[in-house]
């Protein structure tokens, strides 16, 4: 009912400010669709754009098969979460709930056994008779999510709603929109949501699927584990996870990685997946990949600092002069990290190539679900 | 053990005589604040006092010094005053000031709240130029206007009337007002209204349900500054009005000093004081929402 398209979407400032580059994006009836990116990725302009809050400067919005370009937000059949709230500051919370319901005139039976409904799933009926400025952070947060649900949409469009929430709060919060959603869903009404982010554990945590976009473009959409395991392109996999993935410069000789004076040779497997060769490439490994090891080809590198996070430690270590970051469990730096040289060893089959000159993963197989 | 101790109770004991020293420091200073900020508020406010105390002295105590407080309080001046010298009651003059003041002070809320909101908050053709103008007159001297207005108002017939003083207010014709409201209005997040549109509101909905709430306290200060210029108004009045029974208050007291020859002091200074209660009723009961409601703005988390 709900299914979401973008055509081709701009948005051009004052005639000459391209910020958003011609969108193409589907989402599905019932998905639950994360806009993930850097700030100023114009991943918020195109969350407005939806919304029908910002003019479409050229392309199309489609919901639900129909085209609604020229249709005010009221009439998109969708509900929005502001990043700040944006509460009725002078109405009570069951005023802010019902203002949608009263404005489109309906019976009042109707709209307190809407707001009696929402406010149970909610647990905000402590809250009715009390203003915005009564309330905690995650207390307004609710109230917001229930002004939103309460109008049965088609589609939900959250505008980072967590950011202003502390760090317990937003865990908490995280999970219980994603339960909602899963209600919602089991109920049958099948809400459609996009989740604007830029925080990449919500992304990953929340999403069905993740639409990673840089500077108005989108750089790759895909489910959180393919996004994770098999990154398109070098601004994907240098978004995605914790710590950063290791992207080291070098080249590529004979099917070797060649970095400073250690060369890594890539094994068949690894070989096989390539898809280019290029001259100069980067190379990339994810921290939690190393495996520590006392012999065998391994890079050979220095240890700078070690973070000790409890379970596992966090090395910093230089290897030709680049920065390596490794996670390895306690026991494994306890056995074999107390040196200034380590011997750490990637796992070939979690190794990604990019091309330096286009930042393509030449690594996967053909090169599955990138976008331009 | 015992030197310890020792040392310990004599710190304690300069600490004691040095938050005593600061806590004598601390008197002298607010006393000396006190009766500096008492004396420069009661130098203001004398004249104001020596209002209303000479309004209960006979004619002959006014001058004779400076005290403020009547050795034979009368009402005299106010009986008397009351009756003017005109057939009609001062309350008369009250209930014209009100007929102009009430439409001016509506419409100017109205009106104003109206044209701030299109400049804060659309895009129209010629918006830029349009605000300039509205900036213009801001800047232009009001007698500029005066005689072309006067010629105006003659050939629509409206000379001897009430509308030359309320009309042009009520139709935004005070660029303070929409300045000041549009720099209230650009400060205000605009995610409520946003949100307001999602929800199905029009223009006029968001307007009058969401944007008016928020702007209260503007509106508020709109309404007491339009109020207490309105009521001093003395210019407009004087040129507009020529029937006696329109005159408002200001216009009113000038009459009273105008048409006898001996002033009778008291009674003029008794009107003044009438005159001038329902300003400082108004300040006083408008300053509350002043403060109290800038901070009800926007929310943060």
């Amino acid at each position: 009912m709900a299914h979401v398209q973008l055509k081709n979407l701009e948005k051009i400032y004052n005639k000459t400010n391209k910020v958003v580059h011609g969108l193409n994006l589907d989402i599905h009836d019932g998905e639950f669709m994360v806009l993930v990116g850097p700030s100023g990725c114009a991943k918020s302009t195109t969350l407005r754009m939806i919304a029908g809050l910002e003019d479409i400067s050229g392309g199309d919005v489609i919901i639900g098969g129909q085209r609604v370009n020229d249709l005010p937000p009221s009439k998109r059949s969708i509900a929005m979460v502001f990043q700040n709230y944006a509460l009725y500051p002078h109405m009570k919370v069951r005023g802010n709930l019902s203002f949608g319901l009263r404005i489109a005139g309906r019976p009042k039976a109707e709209i307190e056994a809407a707001v009696a409904h929402v406010a149970a799933i909610l647990e905000i009926e402590p809250l009715l008779d009390r203003l915005p400025k009564q309330l905690s952070g995650g207390q307004a947060q609710r109230v917001a999510l229930g002004r939103a649900l309460i109008k049965d949409p088609g589609v939900f469009l959250f505008d980072e709603p967590l950011s202003n929430l502390d760090a317990k709060l937003r865990a908490s919060m995280r999970v219980r929109i994603t339960d909602l959603h899963r209600q919602l869903k089991a109920q049958g009404s099948s809400p459609t949501v996009v989740y604007v982010t830029h925080d990449q554990t919500e992304a990953m945590t929340m999403g069905d699927r993740i639409c990673v976009m840089q500077a108005g473009r989108i750089m790759q959409v895909a489910t959180p584990k393919e996004l994770y395991n098999a990154p398109a392109n070098l601004f994907v996999a240098g978004f995605i996870g914790t710590p950063e993935m290791n992207l080291v410069e070098g080249a590529m000789e004979g099917g070797d990685f060649v970095m400073g004076s250690q060369r890594l040779t890539l094994g068949g497997e690894l070989h096989g997946r390539l898809s280019g060769q290029p001259d100069q490439a980067v190379l990339g490994i994810r921290p939690q990949q190393f495996s520590l090891v006392s012999e065998g080809p391994a890079l050979h590198a220095r240890l700078v600092n070690a973070e000790f996070m409890g379970h596992e430690v966090y090395m910093h270590a230089d290897c030709e002069g680049r920065r390596l970051i490794s996670v390895v469990g306690a026991a494994e730096f306890e056995a074999r990290g107390q040196s200034d040289v380590i011997r750490l060893r990637p796992d070939p089959k979690t190794l990604h190539i990019f091309d330096k000159s286009d930042g393509r993963n030449v690594s996967l197989h053909g090169g599955s679900s990138i976008a331009a | 053990m015992t030197d310890i101790h020792l040392s310990n109770t004599s710190i304690h004991t300069t600490d004691e005589a040095a938050a005593a020293r600061r806590a004598r420091m601390d008197l002298i200073s607010s006393v000396i604040r006190y009766a500096l900020l008492f004396g420069v508020g009661f130098l203001m406010l004398y004249p104001l006092i020596w209002l209303v105390g000479a309004s209960f002295k006979t004619n002959s105590e006014i001058f004779s010094g400076a005290g403020f407080l009547p050795s034979s309080p009368t009402l005299e001046g106010y009986t008397r005053g009351w009756q003017t010298s005109t057939p009609y009651t001062f309350g008369r003059f009250f209930w014209n000031s009100f007929l102009i003041i009430l439409p001016k002070v509506i419409g100017t809320a109205i009106s104003c709240t109206m044209v701030a909101y299109a400049f804060a908050r659309f895009e129209f053709p010629f918006k830029k130029v349009l605000f300039g103008s509205v900036i213009a007159v801001l800047l232009l001297p009001n007698v500029v206007t005066r005689i072309p207005q006067y010629i105006l108002f003659r050939d629509l017939g409206w000379l001897d009337s009430f509308l030359p003083l309320w009309v042009p207010s009520a139709l935004a014709g005070d660029a303070f007002f929409v300045f000041m409201l549009v720099q209230f209005l650009r400060s205000l997040p605009t995610d409520m209204e946003e949100a307001a549109r999602v929800d199905g509101a029009n223009s006029l909905q968001t307007l009058v349900y969401i944007v008016v709430p928020m702007l209260g306290p503007a509106l508020v200060s709109v309404c007491l500054f339009q109020f207490m210029w309105t009521m001093n108004d003395f210019l407009g009045p004087l040129i507009y009005i020529s029937s006696v029974d329109k005159y408002p208050v200001s216009l009113a007291l000038k009459l009273s000093i105008d048409t006898t020859e001996a002033f009778e002091w008291n009674r003029i200074l008794a009107m003044s004081v009438l005159t001038i209660t329902p300003a400082l009723v108004v300040f006083f009961v408008a300053q509350r929402y002043f403060i109290e409601g800038i901070s009800a703005g926007g929310r943060k988390g």
